[in-house]
């Protein structure tokens, strides 16, 4: 990397996190002014989004290629107080607590203080949702039965297809002006509702623009005040790309990146969705271009290395922006989620690694930086080389970039009824759902707690930890004489929540629909405008709702432990395994190490252990797949934990696998952390007995010794570990290159390790930021020793 | 037919080419000072006990040191990983232990595994019959063969035997043509000291077409707490561990006459 983009990075990684009330301020002010007064909420909206385009500070950094901030300066973040609003309070714990910090200064207290906080409070649409959700709802959600996605956040959860690669936004504003023209108000009852969404689709296609003439005429103005003409020439260079892109489809690498910048900040300050938008299929939208341009000499190659490094460092001056309350501990972090995709396959099935993927890649080692997280997409028809190149990076050690499987993740979107054309754009976001990109709003919706479902079925319906009733009596578990009445007095518990959690989402879509919709981000997503619907309210092609199921480890192994020693083996009565998970294994510590010790588990291609698995997902899966959302999609499962598994970990108590209350519950699909003895193979085989092709993602965490990838040998073999597990139909591999030492080293001395980012559940995270029960997981994570 | 093992392990990758399961022998006729597991060189296998330790408690958990298996149970748990030997080009290595002192059942394994399309490799120390290794050449696809010393006395006074049979039989291999990859183990006062190094490079010299490769293996202290459980004594206490920087001077004496040379195999 050149000294601009080192100079560049270098000012990411330095700069304060901090909490700027730009945004509050002027949403606030919005809504205040005459202008909002008598509109339709799509419109509404629309206008508040222009309204902050127009006003909302400039930022253009010294020696900067790509411009645009969400908020005025980088890594200031924003609130969206039209979701939900920070106390004084909440805004004192974000400047002061450990970690995860943002720096509130006096001035946004005060503003706090004067004028968001009293406009706001019983607006606000967390509010509303508290306020509709069922008593059974909260009492569920207090007791971390599950959590909620959209109490603090938008729906989110799309990627970008090639549609704004290949279209400018005057040619949005045309296709929205001809599904204007052909609303049928005689015939749709629906055509005012779609005439004001697609009117303000309109309004917020031309903020957008405008946002880019800003920045153009403030480009212009630094250009004829710059004395070195060398930056001179270049910031009139970059007025004019911001004077074709967004209104013109890019014909150059720069106005493409710069082009997708200004969507990426345009989705992110409409409203703060989950998880952050991000590019997709970055190498096969860039492709075109860069061939084109690199044929007719307009480009070299250094400067598209520097003009990607450019774009790399603005997605690590955007921290995800900071909730209040559980949520602060469920999923703590500044990572926003973006996955960049790489590789995969085209439109025709083919294999689409191509010269992009191999500099991109080239890009993601060089800056080693949190954000954009990235990933490679193997399908069997992408060469090794592709996938040796990745483990070279991976080797590295800073959990980039993740693995996932092309060939899976495409026939998990057909089995949901997706066009094959339509999957073959997919990919995986996040951490690794599956999504069809540019078409899809597949929407998360919180974490659910399969193991608290089990502490609750072995306390016939109350909850040990508060001592209340808030379940259903399915039995008293004293009385079970088989195995089979536990399983299904666990079905029927889990059933019991999950419809529970369905009716809550139900009623939150339509909240969302009603009172926030997304007018912005409906220009993306396709066929929000053909319908004239907006992406929160079923306009896009297809519609997805997902409960992330967490702790499917952890479960498997508390079933296989009442089967094998309760049921099978009559090692324990019910009873003294009842007893002992009240006691926390107090007095009943060679029960525990038994329970520990001398039981199978899952993890180790034991089929005694990994039936259990099979059970616990298809109740889990059946109790949900197919349930309808309110947007003409269907509800769907997915298996990751991003860090909820510490959290409800935190809410359970004792376990019969011998875990002890308040322990992390075990993540993703990976095994119970330590109870895999048989090495990556074994691990591998018993994940592939997950039904992944019925799941939206799943999630599978090795750390490995960073002797496994050692030399160019070496290293094909982890390849062919990957490959033999994507023959199996997995969906995604991670790897944790690090050892042990290292880590608690880092513990020790983490100032040393200012820049040590491991992987942590779907993402990557720096080490120094995660809480201390996390970065013991992390260490405790079986190592697969070299021997 | 039975067999005795002390165990099984997955995900080889030091143990020949791809991803291989590697399956220990129990009983070696050699008994090596520095041997990396003790509890494999007795034929016999024999109850154990392993403390662990948890919270605050300390358990006694029961292990048995070497079990009597079946070929077919063998075969079941290669089967286990038929999918990633398949893809890395890996296979099955049978070790120990020293697997030629099962001689029938050693056979009976490596017919099976090549029934099921396995490639095979047998890690030897080489202490074995010239009849052993004519019955085992035709299912054999790779040879590792453990070659310690080439001065007799010396391999006498580290390994318990004198080594005129073990580069008897080395010859034999070459000059049946089978692939060979020549494991040195490295270890200090024995064999890692230069001029004893090259004298193990001029012994390969004449057979170098024949050799895949040399792994060299440096002697390292991880069994310390087995001899320690296992109550077994100790002779190389208190001597360190090598480096892979310790041994880089012996890796170019080797890759000098253009051998393909690792450490750590």
């Amino acid at each position: 990397m050149n000294n601009r983009i080192k100079n560049l990075r270098e000012e990411s990684l330095n700069a304060v996190n901090r909490i700027t009330a730009e945004r509050a301020l002027l949403v606030t002010r919005f809504y205040q002014s005459d202008e909002a007064k008598g509109l339709s909420i799509p419109v509404q909206r629309a206008k508040a989004f222009e309204y902050i385009l127009k006003n909302k500070e400039l930022y253009i950094g010294e020696g900067e290629l790509i411009v645009g901030e969400r908020g005025p300066a980088p890594k200031a973040t924003p609130t969206y107080p039209e979701i939900c609003v920070h106390s004084l309070k909440d805004l004192e714990i974000l400047n002061s607590r450990k970690k995860v910090w943002f720096r509130v200064d006096q001035e946004t207290k005060k503003v706090y203080e004067e004028v968001i906080i009293p406009f706001w409070t019983g607006k606000t649409n967390r509010e509303k949702i508290m306020s509709a959700m069922t008593p059974e709802w909260h009492e569920a959600y207090a007791a971390g039965l599950f959590t909620e996605f959209q109490e603090q956040r938008a729906p989110g959860h799309t990627v970008s297809g090639d549609k704004i690669f290949k279209k400018g936004m005057l040619q949005i504003i045309d296709d929205i002006r001809e599904s204007i023209k052909s609303l049928d108000f005689v015939n749709d009852p629906r055509a005012y509702d779609k005439h004001e969404e697609l009117k303000a689709m309109e309004i917020a296609a031309g903020a957008l623009i405008m946002w880019a003439a800003r920045y153009a005429e403030r480009l212009d103005l630094l250009a004829s005040a710059e004395e070195n003409p060398a930056r001179r020439q270049e910031l009139q260079q970059m007025a004019a790309v911001c004077r074709r892109v967004p209104a013109y489809a890019p014909q150059t690498i720069h106005e493409a990146l710069q082009y997708y910048w200004f969507v990426h900040l345009g989705v992110i300050t409409e409203l703060n969705p989950w998880d952050s938008f991000n590019p997709g299929r970055l190498d096969q939208h860039l492709y075109p271009i860069y061939k084109k341009q690199i044929e007719e000499g307009s480009i070299s190659k250094d400067e598209v290395y520097e003009l990607l490094q450019a774009f790399w460092v603005k997605f690590n001056n955007h921290p995800s922006p900071p909730k209040v309350g559980v949520t602060a501990e469920e999923s703590n972090t500044y990572t926003d989620f973006c996955l960049i995709n790489i590789g995969g396959v085209k439109e025709d099935g083919s294999d689409a690694c191509n010269e992009m993927s191999f500099i991109l890649l080239d890009v993601i080692e060089e800056m080693r930086l949190l954000q954009p997280s990235s990933m490679v997409q193997v399908s069997k028809k992408n060469p090794d080389r592709m996938v040796d190149r990745t483990m070279k990076i991976i080797k590295t050690g800073f959990g980039q970039p993740s693995i996932f499987n092309t060939d899976a993740i495409i026939q998990e979107l057909l089995r949901q009824g997706k066009d094959l054309v339509d999957a073959r754009k997919g990919g995986a976001s996040g951490c690794v759902e599956t999504g069809a990109f540019g078409t899809e709003a597949y929407i998360l919706t919180g974490y659910f707690n399969m193991p608290k479902v089990l502490e609750i079925t072995l306390n016939n319906g109350r909850d040990p930890m508060t001592g209340k009733k808030i379940g259903i009596e399915t039995g008293d578990p004293h009385h079970f004489t088989s195995y089979e009445q536990v399983l299904d007095a666990f079905r029927q518990q889990l059933e019991y929540f999950m419809n529970i959690k369905i009716t809550g989402n139900n009623t939150i879509e339509r909240i969302f629909a009603n009172n926030l919709p997304v007018p912005f981000l409906s220009l993306i997503i396709d066929d929000c405008i053909k319908n004239g619907t907006d992406y929160v309210a079923g306009g896009a092609r297809y519609n997805s709702s997902y409960v992330q199921g967490v702790g499917l480890g952890t479960m498997t192994d508390c079933l296989t432990a009442i089967k094998y020693q309760v049921f099978d083996n009559k090692k324990v009565t019910m009873a003294d395994m009842l007893k002992a998970l009240a006691a926390d294994f107090e007095g009943y510590e060679q029960l525990r190490f038994d329970l520990l010790y001398n039981t199978p588990k899952y993890g180790n291609d034991d089929d005694v252990a990994d039936e259990q698995l099979r059970e616990v997902f298809e109740i889990n899966y059946n109790a949900l797949n197919g349930k309808p959302n309110t947007r003409g999609g269907q509800h769907r499962v997915n298996l990751l934990p991003t860090t909820c598994h510490v959290y409800f970990g935190k809410v359970t108590g004792a376990l019969p696998d011998g875990r002890k209350a308040r322990i992390a519950l075990s993540e993703g699909i990976s095994p119970v952390q330590g109870a895999d003895q048989c090495g990556p193979t074994a691990v591998i085989k018993s994940a592939a007995k997950v039904d992944h092709l019925r799941t939206g993602g799943t999630l599978l965490n090795q750390k490995f010794a960073p002797e496994f990838f050692e030399d160019d040998e070496a290293i094909h073999n982890m390849t062919k570990l990957v490959r033999s597990y994507f023959r199996m139909d997995g969906h995604h591999i991670q790897f944790n290159v690090i050892s042990a030492e290292t880590l608690r080293d880092a513990q020790k001395h983490p100032e040393n390790y200012r820049d040590l980012i491991v992987r942590v559940a779907g993402y990557s995270d720096y080490f120094n930021d995660l809480g201390e029960d996390l970065q013991e997981e992390i260490i405790k994570r079986t190592e697969h020793e070299t021997m | 037919m039975q067999g005795t093992i002390f165990d099984i392990k997955r995900f080889a990758v030091h143990d020949g080419p791809g991803i291989r399961t590697t399956v220990f022998f129990k009983g070696c006729p050699l008994n090596c000072l520095w041997c990396h597991n003790p509890e494999s060189i007795g034929c016999e296998p024999f109850q154990s006990v392993r403390k662990i330790r948890l919270d605050d408690h300390l358990f006694d958990q029961p292990e048995k040191v070497g079990r009597e298996v079946s070929v077919s149970e063998i075969l079941n748990m290669l089967r286990k990983d038929r999918m990633f030997m398949e893809e890395s080009d890996g296979g099955v290595t049978f070790s120990g232990g020293e697997p030629t002192m099962q001689p029938a059942f050693l056979k009976q394994l490596l017919i099976a595994s090549k029934d099921e399309g396995f490639h095979t490799a047998v890690d030897t120390c080489g202490y074995t019959s010239r009849q052993t290794l004519a019955e085992i050449f035709p299912f054999t696809d790779l040879f590792l063969f453990d070659l310690k010393h080439v001065n007799s006395e010396k391999h006498l006074a580290f390994t318990g035997k004198s080594n005129e049979v073990i580069l008897e039989n080395f010859r034999y291999i070459i000059e049946s043509k089978k692939r060979i990859r020549v494991r040195i183990p490295v270890i200090p006062l024995f064999n890692f000291i230069d001029d004893e190094m090259k004298n193990i490079c001029d012994f390969l010299i004449p057979q170098k077409d024949n050799i895949t490769q040399i792994d060299l293996l440096p002697f390292h202290t991880i069994a310390q707490n087995k001899y320690k459980r296992f109550g077994i004594a100790n002779k190389m206490e208190g001597i360190k561990g090598l480096s892979k920087e310790d041994i880089y001077d012996a890796k170019k004496i080797f890759e000098k006459e253009g051998f393909k040379v690792k450490i750590g195999g």
